[in-house]
């Protein structure tokens, strides 16, 4: 391949990352030069213009690039598969932003500076986890995500609890990266060379060779590394523990933008890299890999939903529940139909509207009773009937109930796995779904049925106020008309060039 | 045809009420009381105008509704032609389904007016109950699988609530009772859908049906009777047929009177729907090799419920243990797999809709009254209540089939349909029907007679907005009684066209 000039690259489709990074950069600066009498609720405000900002060049890029755009053999490359994450990448930390600038008034979080602008830098992270086919880049891009985060779950400096989670997810993060980074060891190892789409036929040669079992064996350690990211069995012990110590839109990131980030690094990088790979008998990902996903999805749907029927604090709660969630979303690649990415994708959008919808009741019902226990919903409804209503949306969402965008995410993924005859992940998708309807309907339970300690209005924010109703609403739209977001996916960010046509035949 | 709007304006014209409710200040209870009585009489009028144009003589869906709704495109098939999946909004109504709507329609209202006496929340109840009504006449006038399920589902979600926030005692147990057994029912069905629909790539009911006759060969056998199993299993459990039974008891007992009505009246004929419209309809082969299990189910359902309806100390538990009996009683009709048995089945769904609906409702008038339901506390309640307890023995008559009311017809009917394939087990059913002569007889004779305690002396018998329930119900019931045909001749072409493909195959 011929090595281009680095000033040959048209750089302009990198401007969603030089946007953030910009920012990034200048509000740290600000921040420190500007002073104590600049609010710093204007840090947070810039930060959601850049966000913004970099959303328009996303879609400028959607609709001038009509093919993958590459940079340094693949280190970074602009296409429908990074564009459509960077998508709800960008819409989880405007949201996550939007909570923060009501949730940091509360005065919990002292660096409110800091605050915005490691929001921003784990965005990039994020955004190069889902635009990279290079194994170092992707780990540049993981690396920069973890550690913003660690640093965000921290940021509650007086919290026991907060210092705790961040102390947990420090030390349990390494860990995952380092298994991670083994595996990559592994991919290097066997193929010499960093970019995936080459070790894709070096590891088929690897695996043809007699070295099949090490191709295994990194698999394996991906597979499991990964699973840090996007919290899924056997590497989700983190998340209740984090999730209840750190600032509450900081968990929902997590729950959304960091999760989605995972998927975005751990499918690329495993479909792509190992699809070639030879098994035992015919694929290797279609035989032995899927098995594994297949068994990391069922033991992350059984223990998320088990686990959370638990739980007495709505946070822990939702953990365990983003637990199941990252389950349900292993599904659709065992083994992948064609229509896997659009499930995915609009699995998260659906994911992402109801989780954020969650979490800004939580902050709203938390700072007025001061708990985030489940108690602290009762007699909602009384007290705030719009709220309660929204949140039971979102709640049936989660639940995967008509009519929401939740339930049509899961019947577009319950469609793949029976379209693949996948019988049992399917049964267990469907039995673990009925068990969490216990749980979310607890806290429908508590909003309707029991009385609250007191029936005065609840003071909503404004702000809050419509956000809730207007994620509440996209819930309810996209659940009555799904087709338009799938339609646009399938039309806008259909990455068929990216893994090709794999559509099975159909026996039944 | 093509596209009346009437079905649609008949599903959801509850939401004009549901929109008036919503800007009722919710202190004033008797203006929510009669939107919300008022409010169901909209779908009642139009329901009767669609079962007065129905038209007798085709088995085939009426005023079919058609719309594109959703597209999911799939890509390049197999020889490189573009693929999707097309699931439209398709509304449409034949014989079987016909008689379930006016019969939703009409307990609809009756258990509105029913609800006159529920004194919390008033505003937040109508409002749920109208969503219900949407759902239930959704299920029975979808043409499309997607649309069915996403009804079905609507179902559940205010009957939780309905259950959990104006039921009794152990309201919120009964509910999460209510919802996880129906949960796992409708996760079963899902998986079924989807599963015909990857088969036969639609989702609209007659389409499917065809499609799957037509690729018979293309299905592996055990996939198919997965398929039917799947599907039987999903609505047993709604019907409710024996070990899926517990969680229907805990409803029955712990509901509101006038969610009780609805419950048992509609919400349980539409496992028997589902179970003749998709389990029957779209798998005839293997229904009829099914057919003695159903049989043998259906006997079990009959003699377990008859037999503890007989001991139990709670009225609601003797009615709800009939109700059990009852319904095994549709799945001996479904049995049969010939026209009487299946009229008989739908006549049974019918009428034990009008009678439990009736029943209950009673159970509801006494409570109010006496704060009570148990035989043990009860007696005597002719002298104090005369008008009640009439209407009560002749609900129990019509529920142990009285000749000359719904009960008699439609157990006649099964029984003809199944004597003629399975002598011994129809034999065995038969005597089903003396038990509940007898626990129903006890139960009523325990109330309304024998000597009246001081306490129950003085209660007052049926206000006017109790009358008006117990003779519209009693009235449905003796007519279907004494001129069948009124039902009878809606059912006739549709159930033909199912049966013969049965016999046709098995026979």
């Amino acid at each position: 391949m011929e090595v281009k000039d680095i000033f040959s690259y048209d750089w302009g489709y990198l401007l969603p990352e030089f946007i953030i990074l910009g920012f990034a950069t200048l509000l740290s600066l600000l921040d420190l030069f500007a002073g104590k009498r600049l609010g710093r609720q204007v840090i947070g405000l810039l930060s959601l213009l850049g966000v913004v900002l970099a959303g328009v060049f996303v879609f400028v890029n959607m609709s001038v690039l009509d093919e993958p755009y590459r940079y340094m053999l693949d280190t970074i490359r602009i296409d429908d598969y990074g564009n459509a994450f960077k998508l709800l990448f960008l819409a989880g930390t405007a949201f996550a932003i939007l909570l923060s600038l009501s949730y940091l008034e509360q005065g919990e979080v002292a660096h409110r500076g800091e605050y915005y602008y490691l929001m921003l830098t784990g965005l990039l992270g994020a955004m190069v986890m889902a635009s990279s086919a290079d194994l170092i880049t992707l780990f540049v891009g993981l690396e920069l995500l973890s550690l913003s985060s660690y640093v965000l779950v921290g940021l509650r400096k007086k919290s026991r609890l907060s210092n705790e989670s961040a102390m947990k997810y420090v030390i349990s993060g390494s860990i995952a990266t380092a298994v991670t980074l083994f595996g990559m060891s592994y991919v290097y190892g066997l193929s010499g060379t960093t970019n995936i789409y080459e070790v894709s036929g070096r590891l088929q040669e690897a695996g043809m060779m007699g070295y099949q079992f090490i191709v295994y064996a990194a698999f394996a350690f991906l597979a499991v590394g990964l699973a840090f990211k996007i919290s899924a069995v056997p590497n989700h012990m983190w998340a209740p523990d984090v999730y209840q110590g750190a600032p509450t839109p900081v968990a929902a990131f997590l729950a959304v933008v960091s999760k989605a980030a995972g998927f975005a690094l751990a499918f690329r990088l495993l479909l792509i890299a190992f699809f070639q790979a030879p098994g035992l008998t015919g694929s290797f990902f279609f035989a032995e890999g899927a098995l594994l996903l297949g068994l990391m999805a069922a033991a992350s749907m059984i223990i998320g939903n088990t686990m959370a029927l638990r739980q007495t604090n709505v946070k822990r709660m939702m953990a365990y529940s983003g637990i199941a969630h990252a389950g349900y979303l292993l599904v659709p690649f065992v083994p992948p139909t064609t229509l896997f990415f659009s499930e995915v994708i609009f699995y998260l959008f659906g994911y992402l509207l109801a989780t954020f919808g969650v979490f800004a009741v939580l902050m709203v019902i938390a700072r007025e009773m001061k708990t985030e226990e489940l108690k602290g919903f009762a007699g909602l409804y009384h007290r705030a009937p719009w709220l309660a209503i929204a949140m039971t949306v979102f709640l049936l969402s989660l639940a995967g109930i008509p009519v929401s965008a939740g339930f049509f995410g899961k019947f577009y993924i319950f469609m793949g796995a029976l379209a693949q005859a996948n019988y049992w992940l399917s049964a267990i998708m469907i039995a673990t779904s009925v068990v969490s309807y216990y749980y979310y309907f607890g806290i429908i339970r508590q909003m309707y049925m029991r009385p609250g300690q007191s029936e005065a209005p609840l003071e909503v924010p404004k702000g809050i106020w419509v956000f809730v109703m207007l994620l509440a609403a996209a819930t309810v739209f996209f659940g009555l008309f799904p087709g338009l977001a799938t339609e646009y996916i399938q039309a806008h960010l259909n990455p068929a060039f990216d893994f090709g046509n794999m559509l099975p035949g159909r026996s039944f | 045809m093509q596209n009346s709007i009437l079905l649609s304006s008949l599903v959801f014209s509850p939401l004009l009420a549901i929109l008036v409710l919503a800007f009722i200040p919710g202190q004033k209870g008797g203006a929510i009381k009669r939107v919300g009585v008022l409010g169901t009489l909209l779908p009642l009028v139009l329901a009767l105008v669609l079962f007065g144009s129905f038209d007798y003589t085709t088995p085939n869906p009426q005023f079919v509704e058609r719309h594109n709704w959703i597209s999911i495109p799939l890509g390049e098939g197999q020889s490189g032609e573009a693929v999707s999946f097309e699931i439209n909004y398709e509304l449409g109504v034949d014989g079987i389904s016909m008689p379930l709507i006016v019969l939703t329609a009409l307990i609809g209202t009756m258990a509105a007016i029913a609800s006159w006496q529920v004194k919390k929340r008033l505003k937040e109840f109508f409002i749920l109950f109208h969503v219900l009504l949407i759902g239930m006449l959704g299920v029975f006038a979808s043409d499309n699988l997607f649309l069915f399920f996403i009804f079905f589902e609507m179902t559940l979600v205010p009957t939780y609530f309905l259950i959990g926030i104006w039921g009794y005692g152990e309201r919120e147990h009964a509910a999460n009772k209510f919802l996880l057994y129906n949960g796992i029912g409708s996760g079963i069905m899902l998986i079924a859908f989807i599963l015909l629909f990857l088969v036969t790539q639609t989702m609209n009911m007659q389409e499917l049906s065809n499609n799957l006759s037509s690729i018979a060969e293309n299905v592996k056998p055990e996939i198919r009777f997965g398929l039917f199993l799947a599907l039987f299993i999903a609505f047993a459990i709604k019907l409710p047929v024996f070990p899926f039974h517990t969680w229907m008891l805990k409803v029955h007992v712990q509901a509101p009177p006038s969610i009780v009505m609805i419950h048992s009246g509609i919400l349980l004929k539409m496992g028997a729907y589902g179970l003749l419209r998709m389990g029957i309809g779209f798998f005839p082969e293997e229904a009829y090799r099914f057919a003695t299990w159903l049989a043998v189910l259906g006997i079990i359902n009959i003699l377990y419920g008859a037999v503890l309806a007989f001991v139990q100390k709670d009225l609601k538990m003797v009615l709800a243990y009939s109700s059990i009996s009852h319904m095994g009683i549709v799945l001996l009709g479904f049995a049969a797999m010939n026209t009487i048995g299946f009229q008989g089945a739908m006549f049974q769904a019918v009428s034990h809709g009008f009678i439990s609906a009736l029943l209950f409702f009673i159970v509801g008038v006494i409570w109010d009254r006496t704060n009570s339901s148990m035989l043990g506390d009860l007696g005597g309640l002719a002298k104090s209540m005369p008008f009640v307890s009439g209407i009560f023995l002749a609900g129990g008559m019509a529920s142990l089939g009285l000749p000359g009311m719904s009960g008699f017809i439609s157990e006649f009917l099964a029984f003809l349909g199944l004597f003629g394939n399975m002598p011994v087990l129809a034999a065995v059913g038969a005597l089903g029907i003396v038990l509940t002569a007898v626990y129903l007889l006890r139960a009523i004779l325990r109330i309304t007679f024998g000597p009246t305690p001081e306490r129950l002396s003085h209660l007052a018998d049926a206000q006017p907005m109790e009358v008006i329930p117990m003779v519209v119900l009693l009235g449905f019931i003796i007519l279907i009684g004494v001129y069948p045909a009124i039902l009878g001749n809606a059912l006739q072409q549709t159930l033909k066209s199912i049966v013969p493909i049965v016999t046709g195959i098995g026979g």
